[in-house]
């Protein structure tokens, strides 16, 4: 019972992610891909922890903090060079 | 002690949902801002309450999901308000239905204040 919630969970988190490649597509502008890029590594931090729920590792759980602290760097350093270059 | 990994499962699920909703907003909304709106808050919430969740699930995750669910809510308002800002100075169009644009008013304000001093 609890697994198959979580497998329904996941499955709304991965429509989660495909809306947001759909805009990483079409977007008409960059800061629109920059943003549709931090939305899809938010939702994948919450996948990594269903997957470490799934795998049973605790280990999993350090991927998706460092992962999480790449993304905020990766955006915070695009940001900065639209607004005023490198 | 199902009780309780029912309950958290149903968290997940809850914010699985906002999850969800957060995507849907990217495409549907009809400008950027309104776009960093939607989908930045959303998920942040979702992604808190999928984590909470799971710890509810497995009890000894407990700190180490808190040091997740911590970081993200501190760092993701900075890199949407970031964003924002270098949209804004990228001179990106808004919506025909934004009414106001503080931003705007207090960069004129303060362009005025340095033509008074010279």
């Amino acid at each position: 019972m609890v697994n198959t919630i979580l497998i329904v969970a996941g499955v709304l988190m991965m429509f989660g992610i495909s809306f947001s490649v759909y805009r990483f597509i079409k977007g008409p502008d960059i800061t629109d891909r920059v943003i549709s890029f931090d939305i899809m590594t938010i939702i994948s931090v919450s996948i990594i922890g269903l997957i470490a729920h799934f795998a049973g590792r605790v280990i999993y759980l350090d991927v998706a903090l460092v992962y999480a602290l790449l993304s905020f760097l990766s955006v915070v350093v695009i940001a900065r060079y639209i607004e005023r270059g490198l | 002690m199902e009780t309780v990994k029912l309950v958290g499962a149903i968290i997940t699920l809850i914010g699985s949902v906002f999850i969800f909703l957060g995507g849907l907003g990217l495409v549907r909304m009809p400008d950027l801002f309104n776009r960093i709106q939607t989908g930045t808050k959303a998920s942040t919430l979702g992604t808190m309450l999928s984590l909470i969740g799971l710890a509810i699930i497995n009890e000894g995750w407990f700190w180490k999901l808190l040091v997740i669910i911590v970081f993200v809510v501190i760092t993701n308002p900075v890199s949407s308000n970031v964003i924002a800002r270098a949209a804004h100075h990228r001179g990106i169009k808004l919506s025909q239905k934004t009414i106001t644009d503080m931003l705007e008013e207090e960069i004129e304000s303060k362009f005025k204040e340095e033509e008074d001093t010279l």
